[in-house]
């Protein structure tokens, strides 16, 4: 298939497919002089943050998480110590082989070199070093606040070194201040679009993978970041089906698999409203169809599952899938029963941004659980509307107020657990609220139909400990 | 050697045995008495052993010494062996104590040790003027380490405090006075730690035995001591009368503030162990009722910051599966501490069916009598995730590939544990760290869901992250030219 004959098939597609949330993809005009790298802030999905009173973070740390998973690359961070210092081997991702991302890589500039502008062939020297101690696949570089603002030519250098070491190097422009987590990923995605996707064509299947009567076919996944290793409970059943996934973006992903990304007959943006530019491109430029699931929770694993089958279109794939659902769902329908007599009718708050702030809604449901208020703060229209799909009008959400108005929430709403990001934990527990860690950095796999039961037993352990009482008693000499 | 919880024998063999002798035990409550010296009547094989399980523990020299009976004196009968020790002992280096501690042996050839100590004393009265020389009947063939400390200490009890007709003390003459009677599961940092604790509320606590004051691992001004350098003092005993109370830790002391009480007249406080919330709070106020005083703002605090180590490690401790090697005292406290922070005891094994303390454990613990080997096949079976045993379940441990946290007697491959205090607020706060980090690493090497590697799977690139960990060395000078 050529370029051409694949931009017209998308030509036609795209229309079609377009979701309903297209419109996010409208051009925002940027400042003059710092171009933001990706046009794509819509009103209301990419909020001023207000001084004073934000959390969350910046455009560099919304790309590199969306790209540190890609584990035989090095990732460089262009900048002073912060941006790295901060961050690196932050291990809430894992892989099944190569161990490379989890080396904090950063060039670490220092004030003699802002100075005398020795950025650019300090970064030059230091993928050179990177290349030649850790043999990557590629190297990612990461832009940051001072080098964009001192106006660092940093894709010139990401180029001369691809050239100079002969390998890819992607530049990732990303500096904290164009804008906040959501806008990095958007950034992440698009340095995939533009420099790594549809640059190598797909291996073979392996003889070994083929079995008789089973059509492989070729599936994308975009924003499953295989936290906690929680997309290995997913996989498994992709292998069943013979759906070879043959790329993710971005968890356990491998620098060749994205590449060729762009083959792939179907992709599933998993929760990321943020990385939908990727799939909206993909079908754009090569007509693969997309959808949008989760696979927090029962119904919702089965409903993606159904999803590719859907838009694969393969009889035997469609018998295969409903087989393997009604199988999955028995079982993990007993694997849960006693989890849901103990949580059934536990009230819980979410309070996490954006896409989980009604992805892990319908796991809840699953338990029979009542999900009292959502935060609405990093969450997208598209995220709102479907806030209210799920769980009505009359929803209670949480858009600020910080730490104080979530407490105040959890007492006037009864709230059983706390569902929240990992910043948040030690807010709940210190006010004494049993606790729930969803975010990046948490310890366990909640995916799939097996991270279901992981999920019931966590919320079980921290709703059913007995540490509430000796914590929420005062001492007996105060009383 | 057994494996029920009645403590019936249900097998021949004892396997990797869990059990350590009396006369041991007798050896450590002795080792807490300032200027004391455990004498074993038996074959000097038993104190060898003895010394060196104690050594190697410590780090430390240890003082004891044996009548060396030999096959002539085992036949012909080993009196004369255990006047001689006591008469060279007495006059080389004149111990405030010396505890005689009868063997399996001597036990088995009908040693009367009571009127062997006694027949020296009169035979020997300038020797026995500096020198008090206790009894103890402590044969190996019953009980265990736990037993035989307590058998010790309560024959020391019963030597040196008068009966109430002539006890020259009254209860309370020494209001702030507080008597602390510790049972061998206080390791010595959780003796100094309690002491501590007690004088926080403006209290002189009088540790009896104080291993926190002998083997604590100091290093002291006496090059050579033949003689434990510090512990309790025999006229720190003489007066204990006087106390306003005793706080009595663990059941195995029951029988000894028994007979504190009723030679004394001292009410007592009573605790099977000190780990975790409730048996802490319990301390504090009684500390608190004793001395009249608020509670330091300094144990508040502590208070405070075990509840906050509650909430920290809920997470990574609530519904783990633990499995417990040790004593009944110690078992007690660690099974309340695992219990209260939402752990599952899977797995706890004691050596000695006949401790005090079993019978005021929980009936809903799984507790068993026997050796490493039941423990290795209950923890196997419950699915342990965390064990918490002496030394010798380190090999358990391997065998069952679950962490373990080293505890009890005798611990040899590590230093200083014994130093580390898991009783009161701080002690319990310590504990759980400790535990849960024995998870969390155990997480970060083995944990967490098992790699899938999909069937369609392909690497193309070398493990670069693997191959070259450390990188290459690389010199290049940081300024281009």
């Amino acid at each position: 298939m050529t370029a051409s004959t694949r931009e017209t098939e998308s030509a036609a597609a795209a229309p079609a497919a377009a979701p309903a949330t297209a419109a996010a993809t409208a051009t925002t005009p940027a400042a003059a002089a710092l171009t933001p790298p990706v046009p794509g802030c819509s009103k209301g999905s990419c909020p001023r943050p207000q001084p004073g009173a934000t959390a969350g973070g910046c455009a560099f740390d919304g790309a590199q998480i969306a790209l540190l998973p890609i584990a035989d690359a090095a990732h460089i961070v262009h900048g002073p110590i912060a941006c790295a210092g901060s961050s690196w081997d932050n291990r809430g991702t894992r892989s099944t082989g190569p161990t490379l991302w989890r080396v904090g890589m950063t060039t670490a500039l220092n004030e003699q070199d802002v100075i005398l502008g020795r950025g650019d062939p300090i970064l030059h020297e230091a993928i050179g070093q990177a290349v030649r101690d850790y043999a990557p696949a590629a190297v990612f570089v990461y832009n940051t606040c001072v080098p964009a603002l001192t106006g660092n030519d940093f894709e010139r250098v990401c180029s001369e070194a691809a050239a100079a070491f002969e390998i890819p190097v992607v530049p990732v422009d990303c500096a904290g201040f164009y804008g906040g987590k959501n806008y990095g990923n958007r950034i992440a995605g698009a340095a995939l679009l533009k420099h790594v996707i549809g640059t190598r064509e797909p291996d073979p299947v392996p003889q070994q993978a083929q079995r008789p009567g089973v059509q492989v076919h070729d599936i994308g996944m975009i924003g499953e970041f295989n936290i906690a290793g929680e997309l290995w409970h997913v996989t498994p059943l992709f292998d069943e089906l013979g759906l070879r996934l043959l790329g993710n973006i971005s968890g356990d992903a491998r620098y060749h698999e994205i590449q060729s990304l762009h083959r792939a007959e179907a992709n599933m943006v998993v929760c990321s409203k943020a990385l939908m530019n990727v799939a909206e491109s993909l079908e754009q430029r090569y007509g693969t169809p997309y959808f949008e699931g989760s696979f927090y929770g029962v119904a919702d694993t089965s409903a993606a599952l159904h999803d590719f089958a859907r838009l694969l279109d393969d009889p035997a794939l469609t018998a295969r899938t409903e087989a393997l659902i009604a199988r999955e769902e028995a079982q993990v329908a007993a694997a849960l029963a006693p989890f849901r007599e103990r949580l059934e009718g536990k009230r819980v708050l979410l309070y996490t941004g954006g896409v989980k702030s009604w992805s892990i809604v319908s796991a809840l449901h699953d338990l029979g659980m009542e999900v009292v208020a959502t935060s609405t703060r990093k969450s997208t229209e598209g995220d709102k509307e479907r806030i209210r799909r799920l769980m009505g009008e009359q929803m209670r959400t949480l858009d600020s107020g910080g730490p104080q108005a979530l407490i105040d929430t959890v007492e006037a709403e009864q709230v059983d657990v706390l569902i929240a990001g990992g910043r948040n934990m030690y807010t709940a527990l210190k006010a004494r609220i049993p606790f729930l860690d969803i975010n990046q950095e948490r310890p366990h796999a909640y995916a799939g139909y097996a991270g279901m039961v992981e999920l019931a037993r966590q919320l079980c352990l921290t709703i059913e400990s007995p540490i509430w009482p000796q914590v929420r008693q005062p001492a007996p000499w105060e009383l | 050697m057994v494996a029920s919880r009645s403590g019936a024998r249900t097998k021949p063999l004892s396997v990797k045995p869990l059990r350590a002798s009396q006369p041991v035990g007798g050896v450590l409550a002795t080792l807490g008495f300032e200027r004391a010296m455990p004498l074993l009547h038996g074959s000097q094989g038993c104190t060898a052993f003895g010394k060196v399980y104690f050594v190697r523990h410590f780090n430390e020299p240890i003082p004891l010494q044996t009548t060396a009976v030999d096959r002539t004196a085992a036949i012909m009968g080993a009196d004369d062996n255990l006047t001689e020790a006591l008469r060279t002992l007495c006059s080389k280096s004149a111990p405030s104590l010396i505890t005689v501690i009868t063997t399996g042996l001597t036990e088995a050839a009908g040693t009367d040790i009571e009127r062997l100590v006694r027949t020296f004393r009169r035979d020997h009265p300038e020797l026995a003027a500096a020198t008090t020389i206790v009894p103890v009947a402590a044969p190996e063939f019953n009980g265990s380490l736990e037993s035989g400390y307590a058998a010790t200490l309560r024959a020391i009890l019963d030597v040196v405090l008068p009966a109430p007709a002539f006890a020259r003390t009254r209860p309370g003459r020494a209001p702030r006075r507080v008597n602390l009677l510790l049972s061998s599961a206080l390791a010595p940092g959780d003796v100094e730690a309690l002491c501590e604790l007690v004088e926080a509320f403006g209290l002189e606590p009088v540790a009896i035995p104080d291993l926190g004051a002998s083997l604590d691992g100091h290093l002291d001004d006496t090059r050579f001591s033949p003689l434990s350098i510090a512990g309790t003092r025999l006229e720190a005993l003489d007066e204990c009368g006087d106390a306003a109370a005793t706080i009595v830790v663990g059941a195995s002391l029951f029988a000894s503030a028994d007979l504190l009480a009723e030679r004394t007249g001292v009410p007592d406080f009573r605790f099977t162990h000190l780990m975790g919330l409730a048996e802490s709070d319990r301390l504090v106020m009684a500390l608190r009722e004793l001395s009249g005083r608020a509670v330091p703002r300094r144990v508040q605090r502590q208070r405070r910051q075990l509840q906050d180590a509650l909430l920290d490690t809920h997470l990574t401790l609530g519904m783990r599966r633990l499995a417990i090697a040790a004593e009944a005292d110690l078992l007690a406290g660690v099974a309340a501490l695992g219990e209260g922070i939402g752990m599952e005891v899977v797995a706890a094994v004691a050596p000695d069916e006949r401790a005090a303390g079993l019978a005021h454990l929980a009936d809903s613990l799984p507790l068993q009598i026997g050796d490493l080997q039941d423990l290795e096949r209950q923890a196997e079976a419950g699915g342990a995730e965390l064990l918490i045993g002496s030394g010798h379940a380190v090999a358990s441990a391997e065998t069952l590939g679950i962490p373990i946290i080293q505890r009890g007697y005798p611990i040899w491959e590590r230093f200083g544990l014994h130093t580390r205090s898991w009783i009161g607020y701080r002690g319990s706060r310590d504990a759980l760290y400790d535990w849960a980090n024995a998870l969390a690493a155990e997480h970060e090497q083995h944990g967490g869901l098992a790699p899938y590697r999909s069937i369609f799977k392909i690497e193309r690139s070398p493990d670069a992250g693997g191959a070259h960990r450390c990188g290459k060395s690389y010199s290049t000078p940081r300024q281009p030219a």
